[in-house]
């Protein structure tokens, strides 16, 4: 939406959370973006992107969030304020920088990561929480309640990353980053006229000098705290921090992030607003504590509300603790207790329950006889299993590589990687993949299980990766199996995009972040130029890419790369690239239960544009979804699924 | 602050479907209006995976006072708009109540991976069990009357606002409609809309 640049302050817009991370970054006066695409992170880089012309931003995507966070810090060493953005798997890639980068502090520029966590992994390989990595980095941190309090936030982490001279993290989590709300937008920053400048002072052995080298270590690692004790002073007084309830609660809710509104709804749908008390923490690391122990001094009853680990938990019991005896009566309820769990989404329901038990009330949300029928009428809801979608490039490259294995018969297997192709390892797949863990893991395993053959391994190898997977952590295993004389084939998944993320460019595409040309990186000459031997095949002549990949696994020796190049079919259908085949089903040719095939085609091969006919029992094709790819032509064994050119 | 009137203090508007039936895009045009108009909202749509064939469900809440948390509480929702009506009754077993408003098309979108779809009657007979009014607005097959099943939310927005049970008009809602779609994509998109509006006997 355009109103991210928009000059008009104090102006409403509905804006996702994402959106208003973004705008924060550009009122606080960014000079430079860098991301790694990672849902529920991946919109905030390209919002800034859009107007990185007009706002004299360099946004980029980086090949991964490592090399995204020091592009951020080169810029913050010469003055410029920087933003980092990645999702919470990414922090983890980040981390081996970022605790070095403490060492000897950031330059005059602000810098600032927003990291989306995911609570429930709707979107993720993990709900990993990344709160405990900035504690044990010692950056400090802040958590957000809602897409106003995003932007603040963003904005006035510049503020305090330049205070203390440290990195700071805003941390939001998935309903943060994708819930759309109304956000007045604040000022924006007159066009920077300052020239970016690599400072030249240099001292080893002072740690307000010495720029940018760390060391002798103690010397260095002192000043770290001394600046997280700063930040806690600043986050004393932070009106991030507010409290809500009667001055002696019956009990009193520390929350923070998204679980904000959840306790404010439980308490008013409750009724309780009289006996419960919310102490909201924008601020959560440091731990303001003399804010916290004031608090902790009005009442008996403390619940815990979090997403996530008990984070916010551990630092106030732990500063309870030090507070003893003053607090030795107080009881703490949450993730410890069991009223909340340590996993999974928080929401309003689950504190209800929680506060319910801990007041002793009831509450019935809605009619019993309605609740009765309703949970009568679960019984016919079927579970939608999630699919790649009509027409995915990925779903004829497993069939090649289901095939080829079968053909093969030595009881291969395929390890998986992070993509839409980690739907490999379920229906959607065909149960291909059997291992799936971080971004090129797939890769890097595979390694290990090729080079097992003293051991009397026997079993060919394959691994799956996606291209930006490829250029993000791939690269470096490939070479280890080609230095290292590992056995296995890599597959390379190239759909010329992050369709995972939202079909985001990568150094295969030719495109930047900004839209503009980019020199295209060849993947193919790369590979070769590793070392290993490269062909490539379009997935969708389905007999070539399995005797070729089935001819590659035969050679059982070395590093072989194999290529499937076809375009994701909603890049197709964005860049209005029109349907091939117009698709019907040759209902004399289909036998339905009587073929012997099982119904393949809807039950195993599973392309959501393919049903049955419910009063004739035959495979039919469904309008509405099918993009005319003609794949299912070739897996039908009685031909019956038919293909005809598309006219215009 | 608005000057139209909520009946409920939020007011819960579930938009549920499949993926790829567009209803982030439904969600986010009513959001827009529902701000111009002077509210406060919150929405709340579920992506990621589930954009690939799975459920996807947009929560509205809808204030004249104060911001709220993006997703619906259990038992609590005012009106649901079903672009797909197994989804539909999933949101009434969660979200339902006997004052629950619903519009659905009838149109069902067949799981993949071999599960089975139940008898579309028995979903219809509950769905009209489970609200306290039903209307059935067959948005996809008007969608590919006009030769692209694509405009079936855009139909369910025109039935969705010609019902009159939202405080937005089709009057907040063109502005959006042609800030969104240019050129000729428009005409289409302004006829899907009144066929919606009339489909819900406006």
């Amino acid at each position: 939406m355009s109103s991210i640049a928009m000059n008009k302050p104090g102006t409403t817009v509905l804006l996702m959370g994402n959106e208003a991370v973004a705008r924060g970054a550009i009122e606080a006066g960014i000079g430079v973006a860098a991301a790694y695409p990672g849902s529920p992170s991946s919109e905030v880089l390209p919002a800034i992107a859009g107007v990185a012309k007009e706002m004299n931003i360099h946004a980029e995507w980086s090949v991964n969030e490592k090399v995204a966070t020091e592009v951020a810090a080169g810029a913050s060493f010469a003055g410029i304020r920087s933003f980092v953005v990645m999702k919470q798997n990414g922090v983890n890639v980040a981390v081996d920088f970022i605790v070095n980068l403490n060492m000897t502090g950031i330059g005059e520029g602000g810098m600032v990561i927003f990291v989306a966590d995911d609570p429930g992994g709707m979107t993720s390989s993990n709900e990993e929480d990344s709160r405990t990595i900035t504690k044990w980095l010692d950056n400090p941190l802040l958590e957000p309640s809602s897409a106003q309090e995003a932007k603040e936030m963003t904005k006035w982490a510049y503020e305090l990353s330049e205070a203390v001279n440290l990195l700071t993290f805003v941390r939001g989590v998935t309903r943060i980053s994708y819930t759309k709300s109304n956000v007045v937008l604040g000022e924006l920053p007159e066009r920077r006229e300052k020239k970016a400048y690599f400072p030249e002072l240099w001292d080893m052995y002072n740690p307000k000098k010495s720029k940018f080298t760390s060391g002798p270590f103690p010397i260095y690692h002192k000043p770290l705290h001394e600046k997280l004790e700063k930040a806690r002073e600043i986050f004393e007084t932070s009106t991030f921090n507010r409290y809500r309830g009667p001055e002696n609660p019956d009990v009193l809710v520390i929350t923070c992030g998204a679980c904000t509104s959840y306790c404010t709804e439980a308490v008013d749908e409750l009724r309780a607003g009289d006996r419960v008390g919310v102490l909201k923490l924008g601020t959560t690391w440091p731990l303001p504590e003399k804010l916290v122990a004031k608090h902790l001094s009005t009442t008996k009853k403390v619940l815990f509300v979090e997403e996530m680990d008990p984070f916010v938990e551990q630092s106030v019991m732990e500063l309870a603790a030090s507070l003893l005896p003053t607090t030795c009566d107080l009881t703490f309820y949450g993730a410890r207790s069991g009223h909340l769990t340590p996993y999974n989404e928080q929401s309003t329901n689950l504190v209800i329950n929680a506060l319910m038990d801990i007041l002793g009330t009831t509450y019935q949300p809605r009619d019993l006889t309605y609740d009765r029928e309703a949970k009568e009428a679960i019984k016919i809801v079927p579970n939608r299993p999630i699919n790649m979608c009509p027409g995915c490039s990925h779903r004829a490259t497993f069939w090649a590589v289901k095939k080829a294995l079968q053909l093969d018969g030595r009881k291969g297997f395929l390890c998986g990687d992070i993509g839409c192709y980690s739907m490999g390892f379920a229906g959607p797949g065909f149960f291909q993949s059997r291992t799936m863990h971080a971004m090129g893991s797939g890769t890097g395993v595979a390694n290990g299980l090729g080079n097992l053959k003293h051991f009397g391994f026997d079993q060919p190898v394959l691994a799956i990766t996606g291209d930006s997977t490829f250029f993000h952590a791939t690269m470096p295993a490939l070479v280890n199996g080609v230095y290292n004389n590992s056995n296995f084939i890599l597959l390379i998944v190239d759909n010329s995009a992050t369709a995972m993320t939202g079909f985001q460019p990568h150094p295969g595409t030719g495109q930047l972040a900004t839209g503009e040309q980019a020199t295209v990186v060849d993947m193919e000459g790369l590979c070769r130029a590793i070392g290993a031997e490269v062909k490539v095949c379009d997935p969708f002549d389905l007999d070539n890419a399995t005797a070729t990949l089935l001819g590659m696994m035969q050679q059982d020796a070395g590093v072989r790369v194999i290529i499937m190049r076809h375009m994701c079919q909603l890049v197709k259908d964005k860049r209005k690239i029109p349907r091939k085949y117009k698709m019907h089903v040759d209902s004399e040719k289909c036998l339905a239960d009587t073929c012997g095939c099982d119904m393949l085609c809807t039950r195993l091969f599973g392309c959501p544009g393919l049903m049955v006919d419910r009063e004739t029992g035959k495979a039919s094709i469904d309008e509405a979804l099918c993009v005319g790819c003609g794949l299912c032509t070739d897996i039908c064994p009685a031909n019956a699924i038919i293909r005809e050119e598309a006219i215009g | 602050m608005s000057r139209q009137t909520l009946k409920k203090e939020p007011f819960n508007l579930i938009i549920s479907g499949v993926g790829g039936q567009g209803n982030v895009l439904l969600s986010a045009f009513v959001g827009e209006a529902l701000v111009n108009e002077g509210f406060m909202i919150s929405v709340a749509d579920t992506f990621g995976v589930s954009q690939r064939g799975g459920s996807v469900t947009s929560h509205i809440k809808i204030s004249k006072k104060t911001l709220y948390s993006s997703v619906t509480l259990k038992g609590k929702a005012d009106v649901i708009l079903g672009m797909e009506p197994v989804e539909t009754l999933r949101s009434l077993v969660e979200f339902g109540n006997p004052d629950v408003f619903v519009i659905v098309n009838p149109r069902p979108v067949y799981p993949s991976g071999g599960v089975a779809y139940p008898d579309l009657d028995e979903v219809k007979k509950s769905i009209v069990k489970l609200s306290s009014q039903t209307k059935f607005v067959s948005a996809t097959e008007e969608a590919l009357k006009m030769g692209n099943p694509i405009y079936a939310n855009i139909i369910l927005l025109g039935s969705l606002v010609g019902a009159g049970i939202l405080p937005i008009s089709k009057e907040s809602m063109m502005p959006i409609l042609e800030e969104h779609f240019p050129g000729k994509m428009l005409d289409t998109n302004i006829e899907a809309f009144n066929k919606g509006m009339e489909l819900a006997g406006h």
